[in-house]
């Protein structure tokens, strides 16, 4: 092993441990996935709910962005205290990080519809609901995809961090090679990954919303 | 004939916001089936809240409107919203539908099936003179004329009967604009839609509506026919509102035959012999003498050619009188006379009263007065165009120009003894 250089020892590791990484790859991928996801089912409405209720944006992007603020090592110890080691922590605070884009860009993509749309699709008759759904959701849906693409991409960084409350993931894997002496190849088996893993996600995400982005 | 019920009623409406901004007041109006009627005023005048009231985008806070006879307050807003067409100033096509999505966009709420859709959203494309194959394309590659087309056919998607305009044509280049009023006005009359048009443009009113309301501080101040707005402005405002420009341009169409008719023909009556009547028309400088009876009725006339075919044989003027005369009744509109002295090549016109007394003449020579008023009015009229009784002043200019000029029946104003024409 000693004769190999670090990108051998990585190659090495990586086929000896391929299905290990790739477990820990699948699992980092759907903790990330899981903090978004719930984010958005959260987040999206409360966007809609302050962009209806413009007094109330200021206040709830507020305190979005104090939770923002927060270092995530930080986070994680605090949320570790109320819900313990595990998985389930790093999910929370993937969550409360991706509340704030989310939040924000349904928010903006609301907030910038034309007025004059609304009020064309108002008076011929559409329900305020069947406003929503079709004209201010796919008129606003590329912009709540740069928030959903933001957050996915914080995500994957926290929940690397989150293998210190022993959740799993690619973090492990560094963790593992801090660890071990002359680890660097170890470490770059469990960085890398992640680091592609942010990147392919930011552009599928990108691909996908300039897809939705609405003809102009 | 039996009264059809107004499409839309209007009682005493108002719409008063918090803190006691009022917005509009006292509105009473009714708009029958087929009207065209354009509000208009200034901003700030009320007539967008009164055009906006009626779709219910915004609530009276007193009286009511009726809406074919029921009050809209008790209606479902959005049912009734469906049932009102809707065009606004920015268009507001949604920008990611299909023109076809957009133009259907009610009939789809209101679940007509596919086909039934697309049939009319081609029979409507045609209708505005658009490719069909512009149906699948996105708002945003029309240029703005073309999008308002389709804004004005979407609000007539599902069968509407009751279109609202609010300035739909204020963000385009005349030329475009002036295209879209003449659809409009086209579909308008074609289709038989009633038509509630917010404008700020008189032009554009006065050429659309069959009814104009004139709006200024949330009050209705004047609800008339273009003509009588022109003809009989409410108040100082409404004058301004349609300019010193255009009430006198428009005085040719507002103008009655009176008005303009000299008031003292050459006429002679059928009891007189014809050397009494070759006397009058050498005195008087005329070839033709139009013939009354002693009430002043109007028989006929004689004119110097049967006159001289004649001499010999007929004694009397009755002997070779032409009863064939046309004739107009003094307040017939003198855009209408114009016509037909134009059209049939008339020298003159005689002016006769409900009773077929006569009372005037217009010549060709009094037409091209109008004619020239038309043409140069607007610089004569600098100098004096800080009166208000402007139009007063040049009213009385032109009645003693059109004396000066010659004409085959007229008189010489510079006659004394004109007066009494028929004991001459």
């Amino acid at each position: 092993m000693s004769n190999m250089n670090t990108w051998d020892q990585f190659w090495y590791y990586l086929a000896h441990n391929g299905s290990y990484v790739l477990s820990q790859f699948t699992r980092h991928f759907l903790i990330s996935i899981y903090g978004v996801l719930i984010a958005a089912i959260i987040g999206i409405p409360i966007g809609i709910f302050i962009a209806r209720k413009r007094r109330l944006s200021d206040a709830v992007i507020g305190v979005a962005n104090v939770i923002q603020t927060i270092p995530s090592l930080a986070m994680l110890s605090i949320i570790m205290l109320g819900l313990g080691l595990g998985v389930n922590t790093v999910i929370v605070t993937v969550f409360l990080y991706s509340l704030l884009p989310i939040v924000k860009n349904t928010y903006t993509g609301m907030a910038s519809v034309d007025k004059t749309i609304l009020d064309s699709g108002k008076g011929m008759g559409m329900t305020s609901w069947q406003i929503l759904y079709m004209v201010e959701l796919p008129l606003s849906l590329s912009v709540i995809m740069a928030g959903i693409r933001n957050a996915l991409v914080v995500a994957i960084g926290i929940t690397a961090i989150g293998a210190f409350v022993g959740a799993g993931g690619l973090g492990d894997i560094i963790v593992r090679g801090t660890n071990a002496t002359n680890g660097g190849a170890i470490i770059l088996a469990g960085a890398l990954p992640t680091a592609l893993m942010a990147i392919i996600s930011d552009l599928v995400l990108g691909f996908v919303q300039r897809r939705l982005e609405p003809r102009a | 004939m039996t009264e059809e019920q107004p499409i839309l009623v209007f009682k005493d409406v108002e719409k008063v916001y918090r803190g006691g901004n009022v917005a509009v007041e006292h509105v009473n109006l009714t708009i029958h089936k087929g009207d065209f009627v354009c509000l208009i005023g200034t901003s700030g005048s009320g007539k967008t809240t009164t055009m906006r009231m009626i779709n219910r985008m915004l609530e009276p806070t007193g009286g009511e409107i009726l809406y074919n006879g029921a009050d809209i307050h008790k209606a479902n807003p959005v049912e009734l919203r469906r049932h009102i067409g809707y065009v606004i100033q920015n268009i507001g096509l949604m920008p990611h539908m299909t023109i076809y999505e957009n133009i259907t966009l009610v009939p789809k709420l209101l679940k007509w099936p596919e086909e039934k859709r697309r049939e009319k959203a081609e029979e409507l494309i045609k209708l505005v003179e658009l490719p069909e194959d512009f149906l699948d394309r996105y708002p945003s590659e029309l240029s703005g004329g073309q999008q308002q087309r389709i804004g004005v056919i979407r609000a007539l998607a599902a069968n509407q009967d009751l279109i609202l305009m609010d300035e739909p044509f204020g963000a385009l280049d005349p030329i475009t604009r002036e295209s879209l009023q003449e659809l409009v006005k086209n579909l308008q009359e074609k289709l038989g839609k009633t038509v509630v048009f917010v404008t700020h443009d008189m032009d554009e009113a006065l050429k659309l509506a069959t009814q104009i309301v004139v709006m200024d501080g949330g009050h209705m101040i004047q609800n008339a026919t273009p003509e009588e707005l022109l003809r009989h402005p409410a108040n100082q405002f409404v004058e301004n509102l349609i300019g010193e420009d255009r009430l006198i341009q428009a005085r040719a169409d507002v103008t009655t035959v009176a008005q303009i008719m000299l008031k003292n023909p050459v006429s002679i009556t059928p009891g007189r012999s014809l050397g009494d009547a070759i006397r009058l028309m050498r005195k008087r400088r005329v070839d033709t003498l139009l013939v009354t009876d002693d009430d002043g009725y109007l028989k006929g006339f004689i004119d110097i050619e049967s006159l001289d075919n004649n001499y010999k044989r007929a004694t009397s003027v009755s002997d070779i009188m032409n009863t064939r005369i046309f004739s107009v009744v003094s307040d017939t509109l003198l855009r209408d006379t114009v016509d037909r002295i134009l059209k049939r090549g008339l020298k003159y016109v005689p002016v006769v009263n409900h009773q077929g007394q006569l009372q005037g003449i217009v010549t060709r020579a009094a037409l091209v007065d109008m004619v020239y008023d038309t043409i140069w009015g607007d610089s004569d009229d600098e100098t004096s165009e800080h009166h208000p009784d402007d139009a007063a002043i040049k009213e009385n200019s032109n009645a003693a120009m059109a004396e000066k000029l010659t004409n085959p029946v007229g008189t010489k104003a510079t006659d004394p003894d004109t007066s009494n024409d028929k004991e001459v």
